[in-house]
C-alpha cells in the first residue's frame, strides 16, 4: 500500500523559508500519491534555479538537467519509454526565457507529459533579476531600475504553441495546484500549468499579501476561481473549429486578466492525437511495446545492403 | 567519375573524358566580373575526349586542345529524332532536361561499354510509376550512342568493361553505410536538426523508420537534438544524433551533461563541412578534431572516432554504441562531408560477426538488495552499473551538478575528487579495452624513409598517393589514426618513433592531428601536406604534396586543386 511519504525523499532542502516551492514540492508529491502512480514509473524532468532541485526532493526517477533543457532530455525519455509518467519542473526564466524555443515546440508535438512551471516573476538563484513574466515598468527589489520591456503572457503563448492542456494555479493554494496537477497528469498530451508563485526573498511586489488583496479598498483576493464563474475552457468536439477557435479565444481574453483580478483554474483543454500516437501511426509496433522493451539486437541489415548491390 | 578494375579509394586531378552538358562547363565564366572557374577543358588529359553540343557551334581553336578528340554532338536534335520513334515529338519541352541521357549514352559509346548495362542502369532509376519515363531516357540513350558509333570511327583510347566479381558488391556512400552500422547496433533513436550535409542520414533512417522500429524526430534545433537523444539514452535505448559543425558548436553544453550525468550515449555523427561559422557550407575540411576533443566546458570522457572509409564508418559506428553503453559516456564519430556524399563500390560487409554489448544494466532481480542503489557507486572500474527509468527498485536521481554515489547534489571536496578520477578513468578502461586494430590502421613496410600521417577521410588518396610514391622509387609507410580519443599514446610512438621523416597529410590549415601527436608524444611532424580549400584531397595531390616536401625541404606544402 503507498503511501505519501512513499513520494518524499531525505534530502536536505535548502530552499528560502515561506518559498512558493514548497507548496509546489508538496501538491506534486500529493497529485502523484492520490494518482496511485507507482514511483518508479514516474521521471521528473528539471532545469536549473531554485525550482530545479525538486527532483531530488521526490522519489520517483529524477533528471536535474540543464538551464532550459529539461523539455528535449523529458521528451526523448518519454519517447523512448512511453509508459513512463513525465514530469517536468521549472523556472519562468528557465522555461519562458532561456527555453522558450523547446516550450513551444514541445507543446506543437503534443507529447504526452505535464510541464509545471514556477512563475514567481524574478531570477531567485541569481538574486532577484527579472524573469520573463515581470510586467513593464515594475521594479523589484534587487533591480537597479524598473523592467523597460513587456512580459510574456505563459497561457496565450501555451494555447497558440499547441498545448492541449492549459492551466494556471497558486503555489500557496494546494489543495487548487494539487487538484490541476492530477488532471494535467491525466490529461494525454502536453500540459501547462502556470504557477503563480511568491518568492519571499527578493520579489516584493507580488507578495502573499498582494496576492490576497491587501493594499486592495475592498481587501479581497486578486485571484479567482475561472470555474466559480461558469468558465469552461474544454473543447467538446475537436473536430469543430468554430468550437475550438472560441475555445481558444475565450482562454487568451482571460489570459490577459492581471492586476486586481487574475484568474486561475483550467483556461484550455483538447483531446488530440498525441505526438506517441503520430509516431504510432507511422510504426505501428511503436503503440503496442516501448522501445525500451523491444527486441532491437538482433536485426538483419541484409536487406539494407541489398538495396543498395 | 572515375572506375579501374581495381578499388577506387580516391579522385584525380585530370580528366580522361569530359561530357559538356553546357558551355560553361568547357570555359567556366571568365566572362563575369567575379568569376568563379575557368572551364574543364584545360583538365582533359592529352589523348583524352570532350563531348560537347555541336549546337554550340565550336571550331577547334575555339576549344584550344589540338592534343584531345573533340565529339560534337547535336543533343537536341539527337533527342527530337528519338522523341519522334517514341511518339512524344509534341512533349519537347517536357523532356528537353533529357539532353543529359544523349549525352551520357554518347560518352558510354566512346568507351565501348555494354549498353545493356547502360540501360539496365537507367531503368534501374526509373522504377514503378516512372518506368516509362525509364523507357524514354533508354532510347535517349541509345540515340546518342548510335550517333557517336556512326560518326566517329577514330577509336577513343579508353574502353570500360565489365568484370565478371565473385563477391557480392554495391554502391554505398557514407550516411547510408553509417545509416546500416545505426540500424545493426540495434539504435531506436535519432535526432537531427537540418543541416548540410547530415541531413541525408536522418532521412535514410526515417525512410527505414517501418522495418526496423526507430523514433527519427526533426528537433527545433540541435541543443534539443543532443539532449533528447540523451534523454533517450538515459532511459534505456541506443540513442543517436548527427550533425554538422554548427550544430555541433550548439551542442557543446548537452555532451558536457552527457558526460557529467554518465549518460549511456547519445552517438553524435559529426559530419565535417568547411567552417568556421558557415564556411563553405557544401564543401569538406577536417578541421573540428580539436573542437571535438574539447567541446563543452570542464573536464570530461569522450570517445571520439574518425573512419576512414565507407566500411569504416560501418563498423565503427557500430562499436559505438556498445562503447557509449559499456563505459556510460558519449561518443563522437567523426566523417566529413567528402565521406557523406562520395558513392564507392565496395564488398558487402560482415555483419553476422558483429555482437552487441550493452555494458552493465542492473535489472529488479539485481536490485532487490541494495538499498538505497547507488546509480554512481564508485567501482574499481568507474563504471557503475545503471538501472533504467521503470525499474522497480532502481530509483535514482541524477544532476548535472557534481554529486554523490546516490546522484545528490554535493560539492564535498573529497567526493568531488573521487568523481572526477572514477568519470575520467573510464577513458583509461577505454583505451585498454578497445582492441589495437581498431584504434589506428598501418599500411606498407615497418621501414621505409618516409612515414604519412593522417585520419579519417584523407585515407584513400593517402594510400593510392603511396603508391605512386612507391613507383617513384620514394619508400613509404602510412599511419592512419582512428580513435582519437582515448588517443592510442602507446601505438603512435611505437609506430613513429622508428620512422625516419613523418609527413603531416591533413585537410586543415593547422594540423590539428600533428598538434594532438605531439601533444600526446612529443613526436614533431617534419613535413605538413594541408589543404583548406573545401576540396578534398587527390591521389596526385598526396604525391605531388609529398615530393614538394621531401625534395624542396618545403616545411608546410597547402594544396590547392579545385
Amino acid at each position: 500500500m503507498l503511501e505519501l511519504k512513499d513520494y518524499r525523499t531525505k534530502v536536505h532542502n535548502d530552499w528560502c523559508p515561506g518559498c512558493g516551492d514548497f507548496g509546489i514540492l508538496n501538491a506534486i508529491q500529493m497529485a502523484l500519491f492520490e494518482l496511485k502512480l507507482e514511483p518508479h514509473n514516474v521521471a521528473i524532468f528539471s532545469g536549473i534555479g531554485c525550482s530545479g532541485k525538486t527532483p531530488h526532493f521526490v522519489n520517483t526517477y529524477g533528471f536535474h538537467t540543464l538551464h532550459g533543457r529539461s523539455l528535449p532530455i523529458a521528451t526523448g525519455a518519454k519517447l523512448a519509454n512511453t509508459a513512463l509518467t513525465v514530469v517536468a519542473v521549472g523556472g519562468d526564466g528557465d522555461g519562458y526565457g532561456i527555453g522558450m524555443g523547446h516550450f513551444v515546440h514541445t507543446g506543437r508535438r503534443n507529447l504526452d507529459f505535464t510541464y509545471v512551471v514556477h512563475d514567481n516573476q524574478v531570477y531567485g538563484l541569481t538574486k532577484g533579476q527579472s524573469s520573463p513574466t515581470l510586467p513593464k515598468g515594475l521594479q523589484t527589489k534587487s533591480m537597479p531600475a524598473p523592467a523597460i520591456i513587456e512580459g510574456v503572457n505563459p497561457i496565450a503563448t501555451a494555447i497558440t504553441s499547441g498545448y492541449t492542456f492549459v492551466a494556471r494555479s497558486y503555489s500557496l493554494d494546494v489543495r487548487h495546484l494539487k487538484e490541476i496537477l492530477k488532471a494535467a497528469v491525466l490529461h494525454r498530451g502536453s500540459a501547462l500549468v502556470d504557477v503563480l508563485q511568491t518568492c519571499p526573498t527578493y520579489n516584493d511586489i507580488n507578495t502573499k499579501e498582494w496576492y490576497a488583496g491587501a493594499d486592495l479598498p475592498t481587501k479581497t483576493p486578486r485571484l479567482y476561481k475561472l470555474e466559480d464563474t461558469g468558465y469552461d475552457g474544454t473543447v467538446k468536439d475537436p473536430t469543430d473549429p468554430n468550437e475550438v477557435t472560441q475555445k481558444k479565444v475565450q482562454a487568451m481574453t482571460r489570459s490577459s486578466e492581471w492586476g486586481d483580478k487574475i484568474p486561475i483554474g483550467v483556461f484550455y483543454r483538447i483531446q488530440e492525437p498525441t505526438f506517441e500516437d503520430m509516431i504510432a501511426s507511422r510504426m505501428p509496433a511503436y503503440k503496442e511495446v516501448p522501445l525500451t522493451k523491444q527486441d532491437l539486437y538482433n536485426r538483419d541489415v541484409s536487406g539494407l545492403f541489398q538495396e543498395l548491390s | 567519375m572515375r572506375a579501374s578494375e581495381r578499388d577506387i579509394r580516391s579522385h584525380v586531378d585530370w580528366i580522361d573524358l569530359l561530357v559538356a552538358l553546357d558551355k560553361e562547363t568547357l570555359f567556366g565564366d571568365i566572362h563575369k566580373e567575379f568569376p568563379t572557374h575557368s572551364g574543364h577543358k584545360n583538365e582533359v588529359s592529352p589523348g583524352g575526349g570532350i563531348v560537347y553540343d555541336a549546337a554550340l557551334r565550336l571550331k577547334p581553336e575555339d576549344i584550344g586542345r589540338p592534343d584531345v578528340n573533340l565529339y560534337p554532338v547535336p543533343y537536341l536534335d539527337v533527342l527530337i529524332s528519338s522523341l519522334k520513334e517514341t511518339g512524344h515529338e509534341h512533349e519537347l519541352s517536357k523532356y528537353q532536361v533529357m539532353t543529359n541521357t544523349v549525352a551520357f549514352g554518347a560518352s558510354t559509346a566512346l568507351i565501348d561499354y555494354d549498353f545493356n548495362i547502360v540501360s539496365e542502369a537507367i531503368r534501374d532509376g526509373f522504377k514503378g510509376r516512372k518506368a516509362a519515363l525509364g523507357d524514354l531516357n533508354v532510347s535517349a540513350a541509345q540515340r546518342g550512342y548510335d550517333y557517336i558509333k556512326s560518326n566517329f570511327h577514330d577509336g577513343f583510347g579508353y574502353k570500360l568493361h565489365s568484370v565478371p566479381s565473385k563477391e557480392k558488391r554495391m554502391v554505398i556512400r557514407g550516411v547510408q553505410a553509417i545509416g546500416i552500422g545505426k540500424f545493426k547496433a540495434g539504435c531506436a533513436f535519432q535526432t537531427y536538426y537540418p543541416i548540410t550535409p547530415a541531413t541525408d542520414e536522418s532521412e535514410y533512417l526515417e525512410s527505414h523508420q517501418k522495418d526496423y522500429n526507430i523514433v527519427v524526430v526533426q528537433t527545433e534545433d540541435e541543443i534539443s537534438a543532443v539532449l533528447m537523444a540523451t534523454g533517450a539514452a538515459h532511459a534505456g535505448v541506443r540513442a543517436s544524433t548527427s550533425t554538422s559543425g554548427p550544430g555541433f558548436s550548439l551542442m557543446a553544453e548537452g555532451l558536457g551533461w552527457a558526460g557529467l550525468t554518465e549518460a549511456p550515449g547519445p552517438v553524435v555523427i559529426l559530419w565535417q563541412r568547411a567552417g568556421p561559422s558557415t564556411g563553405l557550407p557544401t564543401r569538406t575540411e577536417q578541421a573540428d578534431l580539436q573542437f571535438v576533443l574539447h567541446a563543452g566546458h570542464g573536464e570530461f570522457p569522450r570517445i571520439a572516432v574518425a573512419p576512414g572509409d565507407v566500411m569504416e564508418c560501418f563498423y565503427d559506428t557500430f562499436d559505438a554504441f556498445n562503447y557509449a553503453e559499456r563505459f556510460q559516456m558519449p561518443v563522437v564519430v567523426i566523417a566529413d562531408k567528402f565521406l557523406a556524399s562520395s558513392y564507392r563500390t565496395i564488398s558487402v560487409p560482415d555483419s553476422n560477426s558483429l555482437k552487441i554489448d550493452r555494458g552493465q544494466i542492473a535489472g529488479e532481480s539485481d536490485l532487490a538488495g541494495k538499498n538505497p542503489y547507488k546509480r554512481y557507486e564508485f567501482t574499481p572500474l568507474g563504471v557503475s552499473p545503471r538501472s533504467l527509468p521503470g525499474t522497480k527498485g532502481g530509483i535514482f536521481h541524477t544532476t548535472g551538478d557534481e554529486h554523490d554515489e546516490l546522484g545528490s547534489i554535493s560539492e564535498n571536496s573529497e567526493n568531488r575528487i573521487k568523481m572526477m578520477q572514477k568519470r575520467m578513468h573510464k577513458l583509461q578502461l577505454a583505451a585498454e579495452l578497445i582492441p589495437d586494430q581498431k584504434k589506428v590502421n598501418f599500411f606498407g613496410p615497418q621501414k621505409a624513409d618516409l612515414t604519412l600521417v593522417g585520419w579519417g577521410s584523407t585515407k584513400g588518396a593517402i594510400l593510392d598517393g603511396m603508391e605512386d610514391l612507391e613507383a617513384d622509387a620514394v619508400r613509404c609507410n602510412f599511419l592512419q589514426i582512428r580513435y582519437v580519443s582515448p588517443f592510442p599514446t602507446e601505438l603512435v610512438t611505437k609506430y613513429l618513433s622508428t620512422s625516419n621523416r613523418k609527413v603531416l597529410v591533413e585537410g586543415n590549415y593547422s594540423g590539428q592531428l600533428g598538434a594532438l601527436i605531439r601533444e600526446k608524444t612529443g613526436v614533431v611532424m617534419d613535413y605538413k601536406v594541408l589543404k583548406y580549400n573545401g576540396r578534398s584531397f587527390s591521389q596526385n595531390e598526396v604525391y605531388e604534396g609529398v615530393k614538394d616536401a621531401i625534395k624542396n625541404g618545403s616545411k608546410e606544402v597547402v594544396m590547392a586543386h579545385a
